[in-house]
């Protein structure tokens, strides 16, 4: 059984977003991280890009999988986590300890299409 | 086919049909094949021998005095008894690891040797051609870039070279342009007004270029990387034992052809594509790469690697559809390099650059030819000439000898290899100089 | 033999050499005049070895291989047949590696004249109009395909079709080179029998298809019996119907692509004739096609005169060139032996056999693993693992375990519609002996699984290196002898 934090906003591609102000922090889901296996790459978007919410940002690969990112929001990236770059396997350790990117949100609202905790555990309990 | 009567019968009892035909039950009548194939009657080995030799008969081995992308380089007798090790060439993609330690090794052996060659950060398994390698060296741009649709290519890179870029990036839907050239050189001003459109991907340049011209990059690689673009060179990698290389003018991506490294001429080939890249491009590169890890007892192993980047995986997300590799060229090229070494590939070069300097020499003393562009070359050189070279061509060949390529407007281009001697050239002169 | 682990650079001594050539006579010294800031600073570090240890060196490389000549090779979708001796014999002579692509074509008739023998050939078997050897090898050839595809649209005005059908079930390649063709891959579902859902495939074919991409049999090994009825609704839309050779083998001598509606195809001659695989190539991907489309093949063309000689042209309809040359003509030539040698007698047995071999190995093993789908396969078939699966024992372990006992693994984990598929292609070049002790050994490991499971999920034992950490290998890639030493 996989984790799902409660105070988290959940996309169905398996991404979580938590929202500070208008500051949305992404990462992916523990679920997604234990279906990919040993995690030897993560493609991380740079600052400064543009994302857009249901748009790829990026990519995570195992050993024999690979898997688009998909911004949950739309916005500027304004902070990556570096620390994937040289240990990418954080994010098999703590899924949700270890983010992929922050966004400056240019439309808070969409937040509310995203799934809650309740939702996406269903999604991933079928 | 080892079938015997017996066998087919022992066969159709444990399926459970009657005859084999009973297999094709599920075929629709009206697709069954049944008239008489229109190609020849089996032939015993005495006979497909002959005719083989009968075809080769209507072939005639030149003495050749050509390059356009194919050159007449020497290949070492240990080479060909090498690669007829079946277990090397019955091999299948070495998917299974514990098996293919061979050709996992020979793979990683070539990558280090064409990772020298070209001073770049590493290379991976080949492959199909070096027109094909530089398509790839495009998409590697466009997909490493960014929203960015638009590669530049010099007119000075081979025309059998950007003609394949062009059908990739047509269908593809890259927008190419196509740069011309300026004195038989690349034009850098050129290139850097397009630049400043700021919609640029990468630039494809080449070393020597399509005249055989050894291009000074000096000033390009900034240029595009201020415009955060990429720069790919192709290069002629034996020429890089001698010859600045990709990485010495800054390059992101090196990629070419590995016919130079000995290939037999082979009427076209097969021959080898390679492309090498700087480190962060690495994870964008096409086709099969191998690395070096351990196994279960600690023991050092070969691996096929960096995976999840390839078609079988990443389907129609993957940076390209490759899923071969010219793997048996690359065991070619790897055994060439260690027998060559790195004062025997320099000697190649030796060789054939004072064999084309000195026929280049006789050919402009003569009054007939002069330098097309008055610029330093290696092996390969332009020629600019009132004379009929479609008529001296046709003399030549009579003697047996393939002269210099036409490529109109009076230029013809010459190439020469360690395989030339001093005779040869002399009489290829005399020869031309006949009327 | 005691463990050979040396690298080719771990054998280099300065000043060492494993070639000789003629001295230099021109005395100009050129090469030193060049300009010395268009020559790279020092030389390549290359190895300095003497042609015995090259030798030496690479015949211990050997070794650690396994080829078609080695044992059997049961992988499903790569059809690894044997490699006549006499093929090899052939392309190597003299007459044909020694001539260059460019030379007058006066003095390269012999080599045309195969080349457009070869296409004739093709063009019989498969049923279709004519071929282009051009492209390097399969996915090379459902490229340019796709661009004969997509050419032929463009040329009728008709730039709104850019999408690609292409079933759920394909091999990996299928949607990429679509994707490098610039179309957009629509899946159509697989029925639970593995093949093409009608139904499914209907509400999809609208005026913004381009076509269907298929192979037949499917990748289960299973013929598609309603494939008239797919060629007739995608042509019907509008569409063209492109068939993926990788599985042409079964059909040999019994059913022709171009007569089941397909108007574009590709041939593996590494698979279906026989060129050997090379570890991983150099392949060629022939790519055929209907007369109304023949126009677009890509240049440079070989053709035939009323006089009889062959020539090479460029054509102005073509969709371009896809290669620097001809293609891999070395390969061909080894196809066209094989033909030959075959002959119009012979090469009606091919697919049958294949076929026949098949069965047998399917209807031999089925009480032990899961066979998904019953009745006649045609040159390969899939099973879903064991059929015990309270072992734990999976489908990797199986096909680690049987390189212990000298097989070649199956093809593994495709096609993707079942969780532990092992995909089984004997090839007709295969005896009733090899087969039988292929199916003991598959019952023998069946019984370990059963028996003693650790075993069978520690293999492999016996090989010379085992179970190897790709984690590692993919997370920081050494990928040269330069940064395995730490330069």
């Amino acid at each position: 059984m996989s984790k799902i934090l409660e105070n988290l906003r959940y996309a169905d591609s398996h991404e979580w977003v938590k929202v500070e102000g208008e500051v949305a922090t992404v990462g992916i889901t523990d679920y997604a991280q234990h279906a990919l296996g040993n995690i030897v790459y993560v493609d991380m978007p740079e600052v400064g890009d543009e994302v857009t919410a249901g748009e790829d940002f990026g990519a995570v690969e195992s050993v024999k999988a690979a898997s688009d990112l998909i911004s949950p929001v739309s916005g500027e990236v304004i902070a990556i986590n570096e620390a994937l770059e040289d240990a990418p396997e954080l994010v098999n350790e703590d899924a949700f300890g270890n983010w992929i990117m922050k966004v400056q949100l240019s439309d808070p609202g969409e937040v509310d299409n995203l799934l809650d905790a309740d939702a996406y555990a269903k999604l991933t309990a079928e | 086919m080892p079938h015997t009567e017996e066998d087919i019968k022992v066969m159709l009892d444990r399926i459970g049909v009657k005859s084999i035909d009973d297999l094709y039950s599920d075929v629709p009548s009206e697709v069954i094949y049944d008239r008489e194939y229109d190609i020849p009657s089996a032939m015993s080995e005495i006979e497909l021998r002959k005719h083989f030799e009968e075809l080769g008969k209507k072939n005639q081995a030149l003495t050749i005095f050509a390059g356009g992308g194919a050159y007449d380089h020497y290949s070492p007798s240990t080479i060909g008894h090498l690669l007829a090790r079946s277990e090397f060439y019955t091999a299948y993609t070495p998917y299974q690891p514990e098996i293919s330690q061979g050709t996992l090794q020979y793979i990683f052996e070539y990558q280090s040797m064409i990772t020298e060659l070209t001073g770049m950060e590493s290379t991976n398994a080949s492959m199909y051609d070096g027109a094909t390698a530089t398509a790839e060296a495009m998409f590697m741009m466009v997909a490493s870039a960014k929203k960015k649709n638009r590669v530049l290519i010099s007119g000075t890179v081979a025309d059998r070279i950007i003609n394949v870029v062009l059908t990739y990036a047509k269908f593809h839907g890259i927008d190419v342009t196509v740069i011309p050239e300026k004195d038989g050189i690349s034009d850098l001003d050129a290139i850097k007004k397009e630049l400043e459109a700021g919609d640029v991907a990468g630039v494809i340049l080449s070393t020597p270029n399509k005249y055989g011209i050894i291009e000074d990059y000096t000033g390009f690689a900034d240029a595009i990387h201020a415009a955060k673009g990429y720069m790919a060179i192709n290069a002629d990698p034996s020429t890089l034992a001698v010859l600045r290389t990709p990485a010495e003018w800054n390059a992101d991506i090196a990629c070419g052809d590995g016919q130079t490294l000995g290939m037999p001429l082979s009427f076209g080939g097969p021959y080898l594509g390679y492309i090498s890249c700087s480190k962060n491009m690495i994870r964008k590169m096409p086709g099969r790469v191998v690395g070096v890890t351990t196994d279960a007892d600690g023991k050092r192993a070969f691996v096929l690697t960096l995976q999840a980047r390839e078609q079988h995986i990443r389907r129609e997300k993957a940076t390209s559809n490759i899923c071969s590799n010219q793997s048996l060229m690359a065991l070619y090229a790897t055994v060439y390099l260690s027998l060559m070494g790195k004062q025997g590939l320099e000697e190649v070069n030796r060789l054939s650059c004072d064999g084309a300097h000195y026929l280049c020499d006789k050919l402009v003393n003569s009054g007939k030819f002069t330098l097309a562009f008055n610029k330093p070359f290696l092996k390969e050189f332009t020629l600019r000439t009132d004379l009929d070279i479609a008529k001296i061509n046709k003399r030549l060949l009579d003697h047996g000898i393939m002269g210099g390529l036409n490529l109109g407007n009076g230029l013809v281009s010459f190439a020469v290899t360690e395989k030339r001697t001093r005779e040869e050239i002399d009489q290829l002169v005399t020869l031309m100089l006949e009327d | 033999m005691k463990y050979y682990d040396k690298i080719i650079f771990e054998l280099s001594r300065p000043g060492r050499k494993g070639y000789e050539l003629p001295a230099d006579t021109y005395g100009n010294d050129a090469l030193s005049h060049l300009p010395a800031d268009l020559m790279r600073k020092g030389q390549p570090e290359l190895p300095e070895v003497s042609e015995l240890d090259v030798v030496r060196h690479y015949t211990n490389l050997s070794t650690k291989n396994f080829g078609v000549d080695t044992g059997f090779y049961p992988l499903g979708s790569c059809t690894m047949k044997y490699n006549p001796k006499i093929n090899e014999e052939v392309a190597a002579l003299p007459q044909f590696t020694q001539i260059h692509p460019l030379q007058d074509v006066k003095s390269a008739q012999g080599a045309l004249e195969l080349y457009y023998n070869l296409q004739k050939a093709l063009a019989n078997i498969a049923g279709l109009y004519e071929f282009t050897l051009n492209p390097y090898a399969g996915a090379h050839g459902e490229l340019t395909g796709l661009m004969i595809m997509r050419q032929y649209h463009i040329s009728n005005g008709d730039t709104k079709r850019t999408k690609i059908i292409v079933p759920d079930s394909a091999h990996g390649t299928n949607p990429a080179s679509a994707m490098v063709a610039g179309l957009e891959v629509v899946e159509v579902k697989s029925k639970p029998n593995g093949s093409i859902d009608v139904e499914d495939l209907k509400p999809l074919l609208d005026d913004t298809v381009a076509g269907i991409m298929m192979t037949n049999p499917n990748t289960l090994g299973m013929f598609e019996t309603e494939i008239m009825e797919i060629a007739k609704l995608v042509h019907e839309a509008g569409g063209l119907l492109y068939y993926d050779g990788a599985n042409l083998n079964p059909l040999l001598g019994k059913v022709r692509p171009g007569d089941m509606g397909f108007d574009i195809m590709h041939i593996n001659l590494h698979k279906t004739f026989s060129t050997p695989h090379g570890g991983g190539g150099p392949g060629s991907g022939p790519v055929g096609v209907t007369e109304k489309l023949a126009r677009f093949l890509p240049n440079p063309r070989v053709k035939k005169l009323d006089d009889g000689t062959f020539i090479i042209e460029t054509g102005e309809d073509s969709l371009g060139s896809i290669s620097t040359f001809l293609g891999n003509f070395g390969v061909m030539m080894r196809a066209y032996a094989y033909i030959l040698t075959l002959g119009k007698e012979n090469i009606r047995n091919v697919g049958p056999l294949a076929t026949l071999n098949a069965n047998y190995i399917k209807e031999s093993l089925k009480d032990d693993y899961l066979l998904p789908i019953e009745g006649v396969c045609k040159h390969e078939f899939v099973f879903d693992g064991l059929k015990d699966k309270s072992t734990g024992v999976t489908t990797l372990n199986v096909a680690k375990r049987l390189l212990d006992y000298g097989f070649h693994a199956p093809t593994i984990y495709f096609p993707l519609l079942f969780h532990e598929s092992m995909m089984i292609e004997p090839t007709e070049t295969e005896s009733l002996e090899t087969l039988d002790e292929f199916i003991e050994v598959m019952h023998k490991v069946a019984r370990e699984a059963r028996e003693t499971p650790d075993l069978v999920k520690d293999a492999p034992v016996t090989t010379i290196v085992r179970k190897l950490d790709e984690t590692t290998a993919a997370k920081n890639p050494i990928l040269t002898y330069s940064s395995l030493m730490g330069k």
